[in-house]
């Protein structure tokens, strides 16, 4: 069997037959490649991956362009999509399209396809100013996804615009192929004063093997809203590795929820780049693992501009033989004086053989600053166990009571209902109990 | 209703009942009194059936049931309720849903249905009346900044909605003021009858005054070493424990 790094090099050529290799995007993807080419994935060697090993995937024979499969029936996936509110809705099976699940828009806001977007002159003028300007030039994932960059979701969201409903991304995965590699490339931009929800969602429908490599750019000019959910309750042979670039102007607010529950390795590589004054950068995670599953949680944020905050919580409840990374890395730069960070992370080990590793870095070159950052690991408190049990509530309830309680403030934030009830139900069913209520 | 037998309970190998002897009939106040570290708190911990501390020897029956192994959480089931000294914080989880949770729990081990949302709402308005709580209060996350004050009419308001055979309260009085102590021993007094049970266990006679035990028992060194009536608690308040103490040593 070919090396992965082999097999990906050799397949440009295939990739090129099916593009437009005179675009200037193609100069773009042709760099990336040689990135790629020249660094390979990355190992334990390097110090951001120390805790999560590729090699279990690098040993699978992935297939890199998919056949076209049938449709699916929209019951079959009814289940992963928000019902109760109408939503725009990007979806893909198996990394192409499915314009029979989807329902975009073009009514004074944009939710469409990224091969729109990269091929039709109308959008042209975009793409040049905002395509890979954020995503990392070095990074050797980010560069892979950028090499093969052509499908994913389009958003933008013209000046002073709001998207009237939240916009759904899925990717679906049916086992068609034994094993399977996708790298969806998304890119979302809210002009000034715009204001855009999404949710992110990657499903796979059987147990055959899926990896996907994950790039999505986003940009909130002035004054811009951006509420971003992502969705991680996977099936425990697909992994992940989500890289997501954000570049924030003046009084800008991004919101990250991660909410990582499924999947057997999943990477999220959270990048926020402050490029102006007053902007708020806020990353909120619940991480729930059992079995082998692996989450690692690498975020940064990058303080360029005087005036800004960043605030991280990240709650973990580690069960079995999981295993969690936390990596929070934040850069004060020297010109940004009156920066605000904060960073959390709390963590639960229900069980002996579960570990967490979790790691604080910052690098502050400014002197006018506030920054904090905690992180414990801990059990769960036997003194509460006991008073919840005293009033009647068993055990195994009583600890999922207290879990709940623990990763409670994390759904606070959530602002779709529909979307916080859902995943207050997968954190019960995570944690095996019904509380006869949602918090 | 509770008999304890000889009761010695250790908590790592450090033994701090040594040999309870206690019953308490249906209908019966009993105050439970004692200077610091005697093992009154203990005492009601064992019996509500906390797994920290080991029962070394002797036994707690309730109506006749040994409940050696029977969980905490079994023991609420059957009546009996640990108003706690330092009731536990638990963010995001309303008082009103808590309650909601624990009553079902309690009646889902009886073999009974959930309570009828209705029927725990009214129940919810009659028990809050009793102790004069703010609506709003219900909604709010469980002992999560509430005051010393509010957290012990909480733990009354559980007592009320739980309906026990059999309520231990440990401390109910601490760090009450004196308007607080009363509305929560007007409470209790309002949820006495002849089928339950009420032990009292405080460092003060203070609220002896407002919840009037039928019996007093004084605990030293993890032992009943004086058991008498109201008047006892008095005796106490006036001469302090030096006196129990020194007349346990002769």
């Amino acid at each position: 069997m070919m090396d992965l790094k082999d097999k990906l090099v050799s397949s440009f050529l295939a990739f090129e037959n099916n593009i437009d290799v005179d675009d200037p995007v193609h100069d773009i993807r042709s760099e990336a490649l040689r990135v790629f080419e020249g660094k390979g994935f990355p190992s334990k060697k390097d110090e951001a991956w120390k805790y999560t090993s590729l090699n279990s995937l690098k040993k699978v024979d992935f297939s890199i362009f998919p056949s076209e499969v049938d449709a699916l029936e929209y019951k079959e996936v009814k289940k992963y999509f928000l019902h109760e509110m109408d939503t725009y809705k990007i979806v893909f099976i198996d990394g192409i399209y499915s314009s029979f699940l989807s329902e975009t828009t073009h009514d004074g806001v944009d939710v469409c396809l990224m091969s729109a977007a990269l091929n039709k002159p109308k959008y042209r003028a975009v793409i040049d100013v905002y395509f890979n300007k954020v995503a990392s030039q070095e990074e050797s994932l980010t560069n892979l996804n950028t090499a093969f960059s052509k499908e994913g979701a389009y958003i933008y969201i013209p000046k002073n615009k709001v998207a009237q409903k939240p916009v759904e991304i899925l990717h679906f995965s049916t086992g068609n192929e034994a094993a399977l590699l996708l790298q969806p490339r998304s890119l979302i931009i809210a002009e000034d004063n715009a204001e855009l929800q999404v949710i992110e969602r990657h499903q796979s429908l059987t147990k055959n093997e899926v990896f996907t490599n994950s790039v999505t750019e986003i940009f909130a000019a002035k004054d811009a809203i951006v509420d971003y959910y992502k969705v991680q309750n996977d099936v425990a042979t697909a992994s992940l590795i989500d890289n997501t670039y954000i570049s924030q102007k003046d009084s800008s607010l991004v919101k990250v929820h991660t909410f990582s529950f499924g999947g057997k390795l999943t990477r999220n590589n959270l990048n926020f780049y402050q490029n102006g004054e007053r902007i708020d950068s806020t990353m909120k995670g619940v991480t729930i693992l059992g079995e082998r599953q692996h989450v690692d949680h690498h975020t940064l944020v990058h303080h360029k501009e005087p005036n800004c905050e960043s605030h991280q919580d990240y709650k973990g409840i580690y069960g079995e033989k999981s295993t969690g990374v936390f990596n929070g890395k934040i850069i004060v730069d020297k010109i940004a004086q009156k920066t605000n960070a904060f960073q959390q992370n709390n963590n639960i080990l229900v069980s002996d053989k579960a570990t967490i590793n979790t790691k604080p870095q910052l690098e502050i070159f400014a002197d006018d600053v506030k920054c904090s950052h905690g992180c414990t690991i801990g059990q769960l408190d036997e003194e509460a166990l006991f008073y919840l049990q005293s009033r009647g509530i068993p055990k195994k309830e009583a600890r999922a009571l207290l879990m709940y309680a623990f990763a409670n403030n994390v759904l606070e934030s959530v602002r779709i209902p529909e979307l916080k009830r859902r995943i207050n139900k997968l954190i019960a069913n995570k944690l095996g109990v019904n509380l006869g209520f949602d918090l | 209703m509770l008999k304890i037998k000889d009761l010695h309970a250790s908590v790592e190998d450090k033994e701090i009942l040594t040999g309870i002897n206690l019953e308490v009939n249906a209908g019966e106040v009993h105050a439970i009194m004692g200077p610091n570290g005697s093992g009154k708190s203990t005492l009601a911990a064992v019996i509500a059936g906390k797994e920290e501390f080991e029962v070394t020897k002797g036994q707690v029956f309730l109506d006749g049931e040994d409940l050696e192994d029977t969980a905490p959480e079994e023991r609420a089931h059957k009546g009996i309720f640990l108003s706690f000294q330092y009731p536990v914080e638990i963010p995001g989880v309303s008082v009103t849903n808590f309650m909601k949770t624990a009553i079902n729990e309690s009646r889902k081990a009886r073999g009974l249905e959930d309570m009828p949302a209705n029927q725990m709402l009214k129940l919810i308005r009659e028990k809050s009346e009793l102790l004069d709580i703010d609506r709003r209060f219900l909604s709010r996350s469980l002992n999560e900044g509430f005051s010393g004050g509010e957290k012990k009419r909480n733990e009354i308001f559980q007592l009320a909605m739980l309906e026990p055979k059999l309520a231990i309260l440990d401390e109910t009085d601490s760090g009450l003021d004196i308007d607080a102590l009363r509305i929560v021993a007007n409470g209790v007094n309002k949820l006495r009858s002849k089928d339950n049970a009420v032990i009292v266990i405080t460092h003060y006679q203070r609220l002896l005054e407002y919840i009037v035990p039928d019996f007093v028992h004084v605990l030293h060194n993890g032992k009943i070493v004086k058991s008498g009536t109201k008047e006892l608690a008095l005796e106490l308040e006036e001469k302090g424990y030096d006196w129990i103490k020194q007349e346990t040593v002769v």
